[in-house]
């Protein structure tokens, strides 16, 4: 029942995106391990780990996406979800250094034992098993965005409120983690990874495994999403974005369906956030920074938001824009990133995906209708040979 | 330097003197600053105390003197003077009379050596000597100094002078500095509890310090009294630090309700989510900067007025600026707020990037103007003047918001197109013409309010950054659309902040009072002062 729920939902754009990471998934990895690194279509192990990094981000755009372009709940707190997840693996990552750290401490990690702690807090107990942190990786962020969502959308806090307490709780948290009592290794957050799951984190293998399970969960997360989105909860989710208080009014409990999406879609987040820690090497409060979360927001935009393939395709070109930009005019990437929102809001509402399938389906209409005088006239012209 | 000059120069005056006062009296000081000479390092005290007692003016610089180590005893016949260095060899000058001896080898004499207590018997010594000067200020500052280090011996002088006193502030810190003296002399009980109540009632720190050291020396029948005197003193002290907190709170509070009014307008008002808004602030700083650089180098004179120079001219800046940005961008997303969020972010990026092209990233030094430098004292609160002129200036930007909004034609066009666009259209009110202008408006509050941010905040590309999600609580706490609702939670937040500060921490306050705010938008999620009728949701 549950193959033909996904299996109905695929239309030949999500098979082509799911084929393409798929594809990706295998590809990226083995041009990477099993081509001589001066051989043409090598792809040296610094890329496979910022292509993975974009993966991550399209998955948090996904998830963001989730809320806002099938929803409209503007969250600018998906950073938070994101970072939280990525806490919850860089715990786990914290755990496996063991006796390995600068203080040799088997079981505390380094700046604990700077802050001259002399047990673990009980919030990082079971982090050393995997099953347990990737538990927490879905759960915490999936329980604070319930928590929140619940008391949020059961007073009615929509629209720009929602969006300006969501920035509250991220901006709050943000402060939180800053603190060294809290128990996350405060200003310099968790860093030093050596292994996951028994292998070496920075070995050009285990990168290349990270990209494979980024596509993958990519993918997967897509195919979900899509499965959500076309759903008739999905049409009741469309119903809510678009005419709250009809919706309402129709019988619907319009908070129940809005906090499923927002757990969801924070989960899916705290997920991304796990995949981007071992990647990136580096989990610190500044993921939690406000700016972030808006700048998910532009990703989401810029490639189309209420499309699912959108938000992948504007991670992946913003981020690879930044990568390229700050690397040649450092200057001038703060320029591109502030006159890319304002063109795109202005100009781009839909984002590029948007736009291009609107243009498609135009054409298309377009072409049926040509087709369809086309027959027309033929038929009138018959008749009129006939006679 | 500036020492020896004014020691010299007093030491000249009283050559004057000393031939006036007559040969006999300069004997026996003679005598006294001479046994200096041969004092031992625990007989100082003593020495020091008989010559405070003397009362003559003329012992001041030997006492300077001696607590700066410049008073030298000459090994041959224990002669006594005042010294300053040249090269090798120092310079005498006879203590009292303060004419030049002439020059000698250093190792001809020996420097009368001091520790800290002697340093300390030296300045009572001379607070009792200056407790008789003539400038009032002196007296006030010789006062205080034994309140602070109470010393028995200086009780008489102390109860001369108080005697003399016509000053009234002179004479309560004097009043304070008998209370403390006497209770170290061994002065009658009657007296010291007379003299516990004066403490008691004065209060403050030192006396709380005075009077716990006296506890455990005192008499067992002085000890109630003493106890009582602490217990009111720590009372009135708990209500002076709420009172400091409020005062924090307010002061804090000014800044918030600064940086939020604006917002108030184009957020409150226009329901423009404006991610720019701090960015305005910002450049409202940087337009001080610069008005305080050009008055540097070309009219130093005109210093003290270069906040009120920078005032209209950050209005224009800043408001020229938000034109230009409703004109070109906002004006295509009316209605649609998330949208404006997008943009105004992407806006506030650009500006920030070009304030560091332009600037540098690192901070800038705006000065403080005069009147708006030090501090005063109110009972046991501080109050420093620039916080207290923010303050001011936020309540007054405030009454005349509320004047422009509430009494003009241009208010009232303003208020109508923002209840009712298209009712406002058809009554021939130029609705996209009082769009600009209100956003304009709001843009130039905010380059006013960076005036007086510059005053106590970094002047950074990042200053706008550290403002715009408390501009946002503040203006949601208090209610979208209402600049009375601004205004009061700008305060309470200020005040909640503050209060919660001595408890949780400076950064777990901030974090208590965030989450505090979410919880109460869930019960009130419109605010403090919610608007009421069809204007809600639109």
């Amino acid at each position: 029942m549950i193959t033909s729920f996904l299996l109905k939902s695929l239309d030949r754009s999500i098979i082509a995106v799911v084929a393409i990471l798929l594809g990706l998934a295998i590809a990226v990895p083995a041009l990477n391990l099993l081509t001589a690194p001066d051989h043409p279509l090598h792809v040296p192990t610094y890329l496979v780990s910022l292509f993975g990094k974009y993966l991550t981000y399209a998955l948090l755009a996904l998830a963001l996406d989730l809320v806002w372009g099938f929803c409209g709940i503007l969250s600018l707190g998906h950073a938070a979800f994101f970072a939280l997840g990525g806490y919850a693996m860089g715990m786990y990552l914290m755990r496996q250094i063991g006796a390995r750290g600068s203080y040799g401490n088997p079981l505390l990690p380094d700046f604990m034992v700077f802050l001259n702690w002399k047990e673990l807090p009980w919030f990082w107990q079971g982090f050393d098993m995997f099953w347990f942190a990737a538990l927490m990786v879905v759960l915490v962020p999936g329980l604070l965005a319930f928590v929140f969502g619940w008391f949020a959308f059961r007073s009615r806090v929509n629209g720009v409120y929602l969006s300006i307490i969501t920035q509250a709780m991220t901006y709050a948290l943000l402060l939180a983690f800053f603190r060294n009592d809290m128990g996350f290794g405060g200003n310099n957050g968790l860093t030093d990874f050596k292994d996951i799951l028994g292998f070496n984190i920075q070995a050009a293998g285990t990168r290349a495994a990270l990209f494979a399970a980024s596509a993958l969960t990519l993918a997967i997360c897509l195919v979900l999403t899509t499965a959500i989105v076309r759903s008739k909860y999905g049409k009741v989710l469309v119903a809510v974005r678009d005419a709250e208080s009809r919706t309402r009014f129709l019988g619907y409990r319009v908070e129940h369906i809005k906090l499923f999406a927002f757990t969801v879609s924070a989960m899916m987040a705290g997920i991304a956030g796990a995949l981007y820690v071992p990647q990136v090497g580096i989990i610190n409060p500044g993921e939690f920074e406000p700016g972030n979360s808006i700048e998910v927001v532009i990703w989401t935009a810029v490639g189309g938001r209420g499309t699912l393939i959108g938000p992948i395709v504007g991670a992946i070109l913003v981020n690879g824009g930044k990568s390229i930009f700050t690397a040649a005019f450092p200057e001038f990437w703060l320029f591109a990133l502030g006159g890319l929102f304002v063109l795109v809001t202005l100009f781009l509402p839909k984002g590029v995906v948007g736009t291009a399938s609107a243009y498609l389906a135009r054409r298309k209409a377009h072409r049926r209708a040509a087709d369809a005088e086309r027959a027309r006239d033929t038929l009138v012209a018959e008749p009129m040979a006939a006679e | 330097m500036y020492r020896i000059l004014q020691t010299l120069l007093i030491t000249l005056c009283l050559l004057v003197s000393a031939h006036v006062t007559g040969p006999r009296a300069a004997d026996d000081l003679g005598a006294l600053v001479s046994a200096l000479g041969t004092a031992k390092l625990a007989e100082l005290d003593d020495r020091i105390g008989a010559l405070a007692k003397s009362g003559d003016p003329r012992v001041i610089p030997v006492l300077e003197a001696l607590g700066e180590g410049n008073l030298y005893a000459r090994k041959t016949d224990g002669g006594v003077f005042l010294t300053t260095e040249k090269g090798a060899s120092l310079v005498l000058v006879d203590p009292l009379t303060g004419s030049a001896i002439g020059e000698a080898p250093k190792g001809e004499l020996q420097k009368i050596k001091v520790n800290n207590a002697v340093r300390r018997a030296v300045r009572s010594a001379l607070g009792g000597l200056t407790l008789f000067s003539a400038d009032t200020g002196a007296r006030l500052k010789a006062a205080q100094s034994m309140r602070q280090t109470p010393n028995a011996d200086a009780l008489e002088a102390i109860e001369a002078a108080l005697a003399a006193e016509k000053d009234a502030t002179v004479r309560k810190t004097l009043d304070e500095a008998r209370a403390v003296t006497l209770l170290v002399s061994d002065r009658p009980d009657d007296d010291k509890r007379a003299a516990i109540k004066t403490l008691a009632e004065s209060g403050g720190r030192e006396a709380l310090g005075v009077l716990t050291s006296a506890l455990s020396s005192a008499d067992a029948s002085l000890k109630p009294d003493i106890e009582a005197a602490l217990q009111r003193i720590e009372q009135a002290q708990v209500f002076w630090n709420a009172g400091q907190n409020v005062w924090y709170g307010l002061s804090l509070g000014s800044v918030l309700l600064l940086a939020a009014i604006g917002l108030a307008i184009t957020f409150g008002v226009m329901g423009i989510i404006n991610m720019a808004h701090g960015e305005m602030v910002m450049l409202g700083a940087y337009t001080t900067f610069l008005v305080q650089d050009v008055i540097r180098t070309s009219y130093p004179a005109l210093f003290d007025w270069s906040l009120a120079i920078a005032l209209p001219l950050a209005f224009l800046v800043t408001g020229v600026i938000g034109l230009a940005i409703e004109r070109s961008v906002i004006r295509f997303l009316y209605g649609r707020p998330l949208e404006t969020l997008l943009a105004t972010w992407g806006i506030s990026l650009i500006l920030q990037q070009a304030v560091r092209s332009i600037f540098g990233p690192t901070n800038r030094e705006v000065g403080n103007p005069s009147w708006m430098a030090g501090a005063f004292d109110v009972g046991g609160l501080t109050i420093t003047w620039n916080r207290l002129w923010i303050i001011v200036f936020a309540l007054a930007v405030f009454a005349a918001l509320l004047f422009l909004l509430k009494r003009t034609s241009m208010g009232l066009r303003m208020r109508a197109v923002t209840q009712n666009r298209r009712m406002a259209s058809s009554m021939g009110i130029r609705t996209p013409f009082v769009d600009a202008l209100t956003f304009a408006l709001g843009s130039g509050i905010a380059g006013m309010a960076g005036v007086a941010l510059s005053q106590i905040d970094n002047v950074s590309p990042n200053l706008g950054q550290g403002y715009i999600i408390d501009s946002f609580m503040v203006v949601v706490f208090g209610g979208v659309g209402n600049l009375w609702g601004t205004l009061v939670g700008a305060f309470s937040l200020g005040i909640l902040n503050k209060f919660l500060e001595p408890y949780a921490g400076a950064v777990l306050g901030k974090i208590l009072v965030l989450v505090l705010i979410i919880l109460f938008i869930q019960k009130k999620p419109r605010g403090l002062f919610a608007l009421k009728g069809r204007a809600v949701e639109a």
